[in-house]
């Protein structure tokens, strides 16, 4: 992804913000402006709290380019406490240590940092919860 | 150095990589014996630089302090290995925790004192009134040349500060002094991938003169005596150099055993006095008496007199501990060390 | 509206062409369905395909292809919808013929894919889906399956050796399918020990990336008489969109579009999943074949392998699948598969489906599924009587 795309998705890809629809409640991520529950528009900035647990994953051992220096890393869908589901990998543990219902928390880290001489690319990613509260 | 407002520490928050490289191994590749300086050191992931670590800790100190990041006007990150030469890490932490945009924003570059540069320099913006809070980070993935002593400490780490009025902290500077010389003693050029440093000269010219120093001058200036202090943070590029430091001036073995990290985690250079600080605080009482005294080449000192308050039990337990990161550790051999530090040629 | 037959079928096999490029593929399956129709021209052509930009570097194809086959000036123009592009060029064909608007119309889908390999091959496969909340996070297509089928055999207590008929079927189907790419059976004990792609998908779970290209020759069904073959008229065509990404799906073990487009399918149609005598699915991973039958009523929600595992998918079974191969071994070239699927069912209700033949064919069902579910096309066929 360019420069402009990783730019516009910052809030998204360094603190999880999402959108809360005013009609119906719905807490919503990736934002998408229209509620897919109730199709009003929910342009309302949302901090979700990165907490959540693993409701599937898999180990990527044949990387997209881009990603081959990482490889092999474990991708997830992950349940958000909030309702919605997002798709990250899974950062600081063994592949055989993950299990679905795994209570799980937003870091940020590197996702690409493609030639070392561009920008790099920053984002979520979930690790298995250690944090206190 | 004494502020017209008293300032202090609201929140503060550690951060350690779970991967440890045994000084065993690199003894055992480089076929050199003796004593390591360190039992093991702390390696950074694939995924983690300097910001992902000064990320991680400034979440932990938003979420000891409970403030709005939008109060927050200052975001200053010290480190020797800022992801970008040009292009600042601190912007990136602002952003991420919402502080955007009414903030200053800068990198510091003091070698290992960066970011106790970056907390003299919140004391003052705070304490003049012009920002309610400020953050100073102070973060590293040092690299250390294959081979080279270094190589034994050069670690990974960080730890967060944010600032504020004395009121809101759960610890208060009492008084700070800095400490400066032109001395030679560890430098990095220009495209260079590896520091260089100035082997023994390090020692008594660099680090001793500026830490004992500072620390003399301060006590001196305040009256404190080493029987004063509950605890002692001194900047650790090892174990042995805070050791005989403490002992110079006047310290006994259970003042500093708590915030002496390197053994376990080895040197997280603009990390190092800050995370044995947080170390401290996780595990001190109210209303204790803790002398902070950093050190980076080049060269200098900044040492500080913090008094913890009555505020301070309630929030130790609202992020990570550093304990709990130093005991979350995964042991890795010397290729992969190689690898998740970009040291094979793969090109 | 118009009826739809389809007078002419063409393919080429399946399989690494490594002599011949994107066009070449392409008028081999268009010349020999024209042949096969006993058409010289057509007033205007569908080309499904979805790699070309990236592997070949290559956009344009409509123009491209129509060239290449000697039909300069009609009109013609490229439909993508990802690994569903072959039957959404065939679905517009479609409604170009049943509107009226034009009465010969050839749908070609082709895709090349061994012009690059590896990691960019893999790359421009995942932008099926969301680039910026799931390529971003180097997740690949494969893994997106993957996370379907772990959570699948979570929820519904299922073994991975439970879905071994899928593959089994497909293998032993394609023995008799000169176009397959794999023509040779596979046993359980292969299928258990294959090598682990993205845990739980192995090799065996997976259709292969291949080159080929398949064409059929649409026309009016008041007009399919006047031409040589006989014909075969497609009575159900539906496609329906679900969201781009599984995480926004509301249940992601449920192919909502598949659901939708059989349903209008079997409505235009006047049928019932009871009346399909062959069903080719998408058998893109093994997991696809259990979604597909649970939303197009063959099976209930959870129970789809469970026709695999009873063997009701084989030829003889209650509804047969993949009957010449499948992706799984006929070979899967994305853009193209989505016509070759229609090009199975046309040989099926034509009794030309040799060694792969089902007895007394009369209605069989083709299903294209673009990325991990968003697009899904579905196609009914019924023999001439």
């Amino acid at each position: 992804m360019g420069i402009p795309g990783t730019w516009r998705l910052r809030n998204q890809r360094l603190a999880l913000i999402g959108e809360v629809c005013h009609t119906c409640g719905k807490k919503i991520f990736p934002p998408r402006d229209v509620c897919p529950d109730c199709a009003r528009e929910a342009q309302h900035a949302f901090r979700f709290s990165g907490r959540g647990e693993i409701y599937s994953f898999t180990t990527v051992f044949n990387p997209p380019a881009g990603f081959e220096e990482y490889a092999p890393y474990t991708v997830a869908l992950v349940k958000l406490e909030e309702g919605p589901i997002v798709t990250a990998q899974l950062t600081d543990v063994e592949p055989d240590q993950v299990a679905i219902g795994q209570p799980v928390e937003m870091v940020t880290r590197k996702l690409q940092d493609e030639s070392r001489a561009g920008v790099i690319s920053y984002g979520y990613k979930f690790r298995p919860r250690m944090s206190a509260t | 150095m004494k502020p017209l407002r008293s300032v202090g520490i609201v929140g503060y928050g550690a951060y350690i990589p779970r991967y440890r490289l045994p000084a065993g191994e690199i003894a055992r590749v480089w076929g050199e014996k003796g004593e390591p300086p360190v039992r093991e050191k702390a390696v950074p992931g694939l995924d983690e630089d300097t910001l992902t670590i000064a990320l991680e800790a400034t979440r932990n100190a938003l979420a000891r302090a409970g403030i709005d990041p939008q109060e927050i006007g200052a975001v200053w990150v010290g480190s020797e290995s800022h992801p970008y030469a040009v292009k600042p890490t601190g912007t990136i932490i602002a952003e991420a925790i919402g502080a955007t945009p009414y903030t200053l924003a800068a990198d510091l570059q003091f070698a290992c004192k960066a970011g106790t540069e970056a907390i003299q320099a919140g004391i003052g913006l705070v304490a003049s009134g012009m920002v309610k809070y400020a953050l100073a980070v102070g973060a590293d993935t040092a690299q250390g040349r294959p081979g080279d002593a270094l190589e034994y400490t050069a670690a990974a780490g960080g730890a967060a500060y944010l600032l504020g009025s004395a009121e809101e902290s759960l610890a208060v500077f009492e008084e700070s002094l800095s400490y400066v010389t032109d001395t030679p003693d560890f430098w990095r050029r220009p495209y260079m991938h590896y520091p260089s440093h100035a082997q023994r000269f390090t020692g008594e010219p660099g680090y001793f003169h500026h830490v004992l120093s500072a620390a003399q001058a301060l006590m001196e200036r305040t009256g404190h005596k080493a029987e004063h202090f509950r605890h002692l943070v001194l900047h650790q590029p090892n174990a042995k150099f805070p050791e005989r430091a403490a002992r110079r001036l006047g310290f006994r073995p259970e003042q500093w055993k708590t915030g002496l990290l390197a053994l376990e985690i080895g040197n997280t250079y603009a990390g190092a006095a800050l995370l044995g600080l947080a170390a401290v605080l996780d595990e001190a009482q109210p209303d204790e008496r803790i002398l902070v005294v950093s050190f980076g080449s080049g060269a200098g000192s900044d040492a500080f007199i913090l008094r913890t308050t009555e505020q301070l039990p309630a929030r130790q337990r609202l992020a990570t501990t550093t304990r709990a990161y130093i005991a979350r550790r995964v042991v890795i051999d010397y290729a992969l060390y190689a690898r998740y530090r970009r040291k094979l040629l793969t090109e | 509206m118009r009826g739809v037959s389809i007078i002419g079928v063409g393919q080429t096999p399946v399989g690494e062409h490594w002599d011949r490029s994107l066009r070449h593929l392409a008028y081999e399956a268009v010349s020999a369905a024209m042949q096969d129709a006993g058409v010289e021209g057509a007033h205007a052509m569908y080309v499904g395909n979805m790699l070309s930009g990236e592997i070949s570097n290559q956009s344009h194809l409509g123009a491209l292809i129509a060239d290449f086959c000697g039909l300069r000036g009609i009109e013609a123009v490229k439909i993508e919808a990802a690994c569903g592009s072959g039957a959404a060029a065939v679905r517009m064909g479609y409604l170009a013929v049943a509107s009226g608007v034009h009465d010969l119309i050839i749908c070609v889908g082709v895709e090349k894919m061994t012009d690059d390999v590896g990691g960019k091959l893999t790359a421009a496969l995942a932008q099926a889906a969301d680039a910026e909340y799931e390529l971003a996070h180097g997740i690949t297509f494969v893994g997106l399956n993957a996370l379907l089928m772990r959570r699948y055999m979570h929820e519904y207590g299922v073994r991975h050796e439970d879905f071994a008929g899928f593959s089994i079927n497909a293998h032993a189907n394609a023995v008799g399918n000169p176009y397959a790419m794999f023509r040779r059976p596979i046993t359980l004990e292969d299928f258990k020990h294959a090598d682990m792609i993205c845990d739980p998908i192995n090799l065996l779970d997976s259709s292969p990336m291949a080159d080929g290209a398949a064409a059929v020759v649409l026309c009016p069904t008041e007009q399919a008489h006047a031409f040589k073959g006989k014909p075969v008229h497609i009575v159900g065509s539906a496609l329906a969109t679900d969201c781009l990404s599984i995480h926004d799906r509301r249940d992601p073990l449920w192919l909502q579009a598949a659901e939708d487009s059989a349903r209008r399918a079997y409505a235009q149609a006047g049928v019932t999943p009871q009346d399909i005598d062959l069903f080719e699915l998408h058998d893109a991973f093994t997991i696809m074949s259990a979604l597909s039958l649970e939303a197009c009523g063959f099976a209930e929600r959870g129970k789809g392998w469970r026709l695999a595992a009873e063997g009701e998918i084989r030829p003889g079974g209650r509804i047969p699948i993949c009957t010449m191969g499948g992706l799984k071994a006929r070979g899967h070239p994305v853009g193209a598969t989505g016509v070759y699927q229609i090009v199975e069912a046309v040989l099926q209700l034509r009794g030309e489906a040799g060694a792969c033949q089902i007895p007394d064919a009369r209605l069989a069902m083709a299903q294209n599924i673009g990325g991990s579910g968003a697009t899904i096309i579905t196609h009914i066929l019924e023999a001439e009587e």
